[in-house]
């Protein structure tokens, strides 16, 4: 379906990343914001505070982020469309209830706005450190999805992928941006409504008294029902079983937490998305994401200029899950993978993994609080063609 | 032992389901009756609680898919998964952020927190204070058996000074929170305390309560036999109903300052503060009408 | 209760009289319906269910006047009464 003229702010726009993105969830459908300040993220809840007067939203900032976490999976469950936006700090409180959001198959979004850490850290300046959180941060074993946008365009566009997402298969997504996307400004296109698609959410067709609120078709994913439409539904965190019961048994652990892995698994190739550029002859393969993506393509630059030939990019849009296959089957192509990130090695792990020792994995880390200098990257493409 | 006298001692332990166990008690169209019986123990006042509280329902007249129930963990938390209306068992100490997004996002919906003490003032202790500020339209009923029962006897914050607790097991030297004057003072609108003796009182307590506009806010006093009481030698939860029916006093409109519960000592109930202010979707809607005119969309106004 | 002359509203106010139904099987024996009850109904039994509690049985079921407290304070939803009849309250009631 299409989006709702109301909330979509047609026009060229000159934004930053973070207004960019609270304008997605808003042309989106998103009704329902709770959040908490944390620098670099406000922005986002700043404009919606603003906006959401105006198009029949709600907005609350709520005492803390595990508040905000509660909050927006209630306002999901109550029939909104409803997201949040933390930084590193706050997405660490707020794993708890990521957690509960998987386990009940609730529709959200959680954009991370990431920022130097560990713990405080450098609150306005960027880093890439909480990838691998976004999908390991909660306890105990389920899948998310998560995407990572390198400008506010792709903050506008990839926002309303993320609740296209969350509501095609009932996963909280993260939207891992950094501090650069987020604060840096530039040219919006925001379509006519029309123009936007929307997946709706995927409420159950059955009576009251049928539905049974994890009861799961070919594709793995139950229909959801509305607190309020008069199905009397329970669900909980505990394992449960399709009825939405608590059952202490290992037979139904399998059972339950399996389907939630498959869920996102089985349906990997419709969640992929990929940038490649060069890739025909590439012997070299730079992977990079958010805003060293950019830095990537200078570093990329520097190294064709010196005479360095078949410099193939990827850059991951989709993060989690991550894409293996395409990985694994490049590996046994190219020399080396090149992986540029802002921190001390979390995205190469995957990499390495996919790539076993059938290739070489070069990574060129970052502190974080600042983007990497495009000399580093190319001296590690040098490095890769030894 | 034998395979075959395991697999016989098995079959013995499971209960069975007879059809009387099915007959048509006056609760069983709102309750889960393929979860019953319950997993409360022998005189927790719990079950009670549930009674009173669909009673009041029943009373309050309100359409019976707006009320929402939300619960967090513990033994009280296990009210949402046995009673048959839309329910939520979330996490522990966040049923009222929980609750609050609930009814946000739908306002018509009627939403009742539906916890324990150490879940709703210990852990959740911050989303009680700010969203009994906020005065947002819920009703919180907290049962309060002044211990963590279900993890096995914890201190709670609403545990008596000398009281034992496995994690206080000299007894406790802390001094607990008064839950009335707690949520009195952070701004609800209704506040009562009961215990679980005096059922018809508290069924029309929480009938007042869910007719409340604002944060209404019911305590009721359960016993607990499997660890308050036995771990405080009192008997059992029958003993500490005796102890409620003998010492328990009503004290309508009593200052909320003045009903701390110590030790086995007096307890003072009834219906403490009943107030009218505007709700936090109210003063939502009134505020940002009076900023914004005619750009301004109210939120909730026609349910 | 004994009254020392017929109420003048005798014809009026009914009394109530319930029939009490146990549900065996799901009581766990906590006896508050036996300590409650205002007319002293029940008491427990000797017998006990499957799992080993003693449920209440009813002593006098002809004076229980519907008044179903021990419906409501039951914790395991294991007792309820259905109104029966209605008499007028007489010189013994």
């Amino acid at each position: 379906m299409k989006a709702d003229p109301e909330g979509v702010l047609t026009g060229v726009h000159y934004l930053d990343g973070d207004k960019a993105c609270a304008e997605g969830g808003i042309a989106a459908g998103c009704r329902f914001f709770a959040g908490y300040p944390i620098t670099p993220s406000t922005e986002v809840a700043e404009r919606v505070a603003e906006r959401f007067p105006m198009v029949g939203g709600i907005f609350i900032q709520m005492e803390d982020e595990l508040a905000s976490m509660a909050a927006i999976l209630g306002g999901a469950w109550s029939g909104k469309k409803t997201m949040t936006v933390t930084s590193g700090p706050g997405f660490s409180l707020m794993m708890e209830n990521i957690g509960l959001g998987a386990m009940l198959e609730t529709p959200c979004v959680v954009v991370n706005v990431q920022r130097g850490g560990p713990s405080t850290g450098l609150p306005t300046l960027p880093g890439q450190a909480d990838m691998m959180q976004a999908r390991w941060g909660s306890h105990g074993d389920y899948e998310i999805i998560a995407l990572s946008p390198n400008s506010p365009q792709e903050c506008f566009d990839l926002t309303i992928q993320a609740f296209n997402f969350s509501e095609k298969y009932r996963v909280p997504v993260m939207f891992m941006m950094d501090e650069c996307v987020g604060h840096m400004t530039e040219k919006v296109v925001i379509p006519p409504a029309e123009e936007i698609e929307i997946y709706p959410r995927r409420l159950t067709k059955k009576k009251p008294g049928e539905y049974l609120p994890f009861e799961y078709g070919k594709d793995l994913v139950p229909d959801m029902a509305h607190a309020g439409d008069g199905y009397f539904f329970h669900v909980t965190g505990l394992t449960h079983d399709e009825r939405g019961y608590p059952d202490m048994s290992w037979q139904t652990q399998e059972k339950c937490v399996h389907r939630l892995l498959d869920k996102i698994n089985k349906n990997a190739d419709d969640i992929y998305i990929l940038e490649e550029e060069n890739m025909d002859n590439a012997e070299i393969v730079v992977v990079s994401y958010g805003i060293t993506s950019r830095v990537a393509l200078r570093g990329i630059q520097l190294a064709e200029e010196a005479g360095i030939k078949n410099i193939g990019r990827i850059r991951l849009i989709t993060i989690w899950p991550f894409p293996e296959k395409r990985i694994r089957e490049l590996s046994s192509k190219i020399k080396a993978f090149v992986v540029p990130e802002m921190n001390y090695g979390q995205m190469v792990l995957e990499v390495e993994r996919c790539a076993v020792n059938r290739c070489k994995t070069i990574l060129v880390p970052h502190a974080g609080g600042t983007v990497h200098k495009p000399e580093l990257i190319y001296e590690a493409i040098k490095e890769a063609t030894k | 032992m034998k395979a075959e006298e395991v697999k016989t001692l098995e079959r013995k332990r499971k209960p069975k389901k007879t059809q009387e166990d099915f007959e048509d008690h006056p609760m069983a169209e709102w309750l889960r009756m393929d979860r019953i019986p319950h997993i409360w123990c022998s005189t927790c006042g719990i079950g009670t609680a549930v009674t009173c509280f669909v009673e009041a329902v029943k009373a309050a007249k309100i359409p019976r898919e707006d009320i929402t129930v939300v619960s967090g963990i513990g033994c009280s938390g296990r009210i949402a998964g046995y009673i048959k209306l839309d329910s939520f068992h979330t996490t522990h100490g966040r049923a009222v952020p929980f609750a609050v997004g609930l009814k946000l996002a739908n306002p018509r919906l009627k939403v009742v927190v539906f916890s324990g003490d150490g879940d709703l003032i210990s852990i959740g202790g911050n989303h009680f204070i700010h969203t009994a500020r906020r005065n947002l339209d819920i009703t919180v009923i907290c049962i309060n058996n002044f211990i963590y029962a279900m993890t096995g006897g914890q201190l709670a914050p609403t545990t008596p000074p000398t009281a034992v607790a496995t994690t206080a097991p000299y007894g406790s030297y802390e001094h607990p929170f008064n839950l009335p004057l707690l949520a009195a003072s952070c701004g609800a609108t209704y506040v009562a305390r009961w215990t679980a003796l005096h059922v018809r009182r508290l069924t029309t307590s929480i009938n007042e309560a869910l007719q409340k506009k604002g944060f209404s806010f019911v305590e009721i006093i359960c016993p607990c036999t499997t660890l308050y009481a036995r771990k405080n030698r009192l008997g059992s939860g029958l003993d500490l109903m005796r102890f409620y029916h003998d010492n328990s006093v009503i004290a309508h409109g009593a200052d909320v300052r003045d009903v701390d519960i110590e030790f086995q000592s007096e307890i003072k109930v009834g219906k403490f503060l009943d107030i009218e202010k505007p709700s936090y979707l109210d003063k939502y809607n009134e505020y940002l009408k009076q900023k914004l005119g005619d750009k301004f969309k109210p939120y909730g106004v026609n349910t | 209760m004994k009254y020392w002359r017929k109420p003048l509203d005798a014809d009026r106010v009914k009394i109530p009289h319930g029939e009490l139904h146990i549900i065996w099987e799901r009581c766990k024996g906590c006896a508050f319906c036996v300590e409650y009850c205002p007319k002293d109904v029940l008491e427990l039994s000797t017998d006990f269910n499957s799992k080993g509690y003693h449920p209440p049985i009813v002593k006098n079921g002809a004076i229980c006047v519907h008044c179903q407290l021990c419906e409501i304070i039951c914790p395991e939803f294991a007792i309820y009464c259905v109104l029966k009849n209605e008499k007028e309250p007489t010189h013994e009631s």
